[in-house]
């Protein structure tokens, strides 16, 4: 069975943790750098960026995390994770992690009023997925090596660069698992493929 | 399309767990929230301490002083309205405010209704006590609920009785015989359906932050040992010595409330925390817990 962290510094961690076990794989809370040796692949929940950045730093995680990427390891940001991912944010001058090919704008469907539902088709992943957007960015630009996989009223909000996948909304928070399962699976081949 | 569903009030809230929301009466200690790690902030004219100073009644704030606050910080801005103020919260709603706190921190505008809070499209949070309290306050719409405690007084006490009371509340009814839910519902005076949602959960359908009396590193993880989703902090930092290094280490309590260690480290010459009040000095109408019904 494969192991799939949820990054715990802050945010929706039970709910990613739920939808996890829902698909049948093993979750693990991830509050300290070292766990990350631990998981196969790994969640960055949707939560307040600015806050998980700061924990990030104060826990000495950065490393840890860009090492993950680097050993080709599955990441997958909702939200918040989204933004942690992207190797630009428009407005700002560095990234966070700064590790998957797209730019990303933060809030910008608006302040919390503005936050909605709507039903997406996932290319490859679901079709008439009810996506709950809170807050949520979207992918302004995707390089030439990023599959983008749904979009709504023309923007980005879903995309995958090999063993990255993103979206601006929140899988958690619905009883839809399909998403998670697909990142699961892409952890699953990910795993074959370096056990060989 | 839809905005202001039960999902996406909710899972803003969601969103906050975890995490530390902050009180601020300026644009510049909102950025020292943002910058300790704040998950959000609350825009007040007065912190509660201050409130309870300065006597009178206490309103909505000023909205230029809220618009200040939204404009210095990217994270969300929530900002308290009267209990019962229907144009209080329409104006907060309308300021385009990410979340308002139907609180009683301010004085009452009725006596007897809270908001219909599921009219509106932004989200609520409001004070309880107990699993009536709450379960009454989700029943008319909030989004997210927090203890009410003791605001103002960097005191703990009542925020521990309030979870402690709320916490064996939910137990109880998860233990419950289907049988004797609409008695406990009678007894508590919150709607059935809710109850049986409760039961069928196991928990409260909403986060339930801890609020009121927070004012140390420790105290914000007691509350989230005690099964807080997190913590608002009033008066407790910026009326500290050194706010920047009081905010950081609530913070990072928070986050690892089980760390004692780390809790050791943070706390070591942080300096004065607010000086607080012994909760049996209050007068009984300078109880702010006793607002709302």
């Amino acid at each position: 069975m494969v192991k799939i962290g949820v990054l715990a510094l802050q945010g929706a961690v039970r709910e990613h943790v739920r939808s996890i076990e829902a698909n049948g794989a093993e979750a693990v809370i991830i509050k300290r750098a070292e766990q990350l040796e631990e998981v196969d692949g790994l969640i960055i929940p949707g939560g307040e960026s600015t806050t998980m950045r700061r924990l990030i730093d104060q826990y000495q995680f950065m490393d840890g995390l860009k090492k993950f990427a680097n050993d080709e390891k599955p990441m997958f940001g909702t939200c918040a994770g989204l933004i942690l991912l992207a190797k630009t944010i428009v407005g700002y001058d560095q990234p966070h992690i700064g590790v998957m090919d797209i730019k990303v704008e933060r809030n910008s469907f608006g302040r919390q009023r503005e936050s909605f539902e709507a039903s997406l088709n996932i290319d490859g992943v679901a079709e008439g997925y009810e996506a709950v957007f809170i807050r949520a960015p979207h992918i302004v630009e995707a390089g030439e090596n990023v599959d983008v996989l749904a979009t709504h009223n023309d923007r980005i909000v879903a995309a995958r660069e090999g063993q990255f996948l993103g979206c601006s909304f929140h899988p958690e928070l619905t009883e839809d698992h399909r998403i998670t399962a697909y990142f699961i699976e892409m952890v699953k081949e990910s795993k074959a493929v370096h056990n060989v | 399309m839809k905005t202001g569903t039960d999902r996406v009030k909710r899972g803003m809230a969601e969103m906050q767990k975890g995490g530390v929301i902050m009180d601020v009466v300026n644009a510049e200690q909102a950025k020292i929230a943002e910058e300790a790690g704040a998950v959000a902030v609350m825009a007040l004219e007065r912190v509660p301490s201050d409130i309870r100073a300065a006597g009178g009644v206490a309103r909505m704030a000023d909205p230029r002083i809220t618009e200040e606050v939204m404009k210095a910080v990217s994270i969300p801005v929530m900002a308290k309205a009267r209990i019962g103020h229907i144009v209080e919260a329409r104006v907060l709603e309308a300021m385009g405010v990410d979340y308002i706190d139907e609180s009683e921190v301010l004085t009452p505008a009725d006596e007897e209704y809270h908001l219909n809070k599921n009219e509106y499209t932004v989200p609520f949070v409001c004070g309880c006590r107990d699993l009536g309290e709450a379960a009454r306050r989700i029943g008319e719409g909030a989004s997210m609920l927090r203890t009410k405690g003791e605001p103002g007084t960097g005191n703990i006490v009542e925020a521990v009785r309030h979870i402690r009371k709320v916490n064996a509340q939910v137990r109880k009814i998860v233990g419950m015989d289907m049988a004797e839910i609409m008695n406990e519902a009678k007894l508590l005076g919150a709607p059935y359906e809710l109850l049986l949602e409760i039961r069928e959960l196991g928990r409260l359908p909403v986060v339930n932050f801890a609020a009121g009396g927070i004012a140390t590193p420790s105290d914000a993880a007691l509350m989230m040992q005690l099964g807080a989703d997190g913590v608002f902090v009033g008066s407790g930092i910026f009326k500290s010595d050194n706010p920047a290094r009081f905010a950081k280490a609530i913070v990072e309590a928070t986050t690892h409330y089980q760390d004692y260690e780390l809790i050791a480290n943070i706390s070591k010459d942080l300096g004065i925390a607010m000086k607080g009040i012994e909760i049996s000095s209050l007068a009984p109408e300078a109880r702010m817990q006793d607002r709302g019904w």
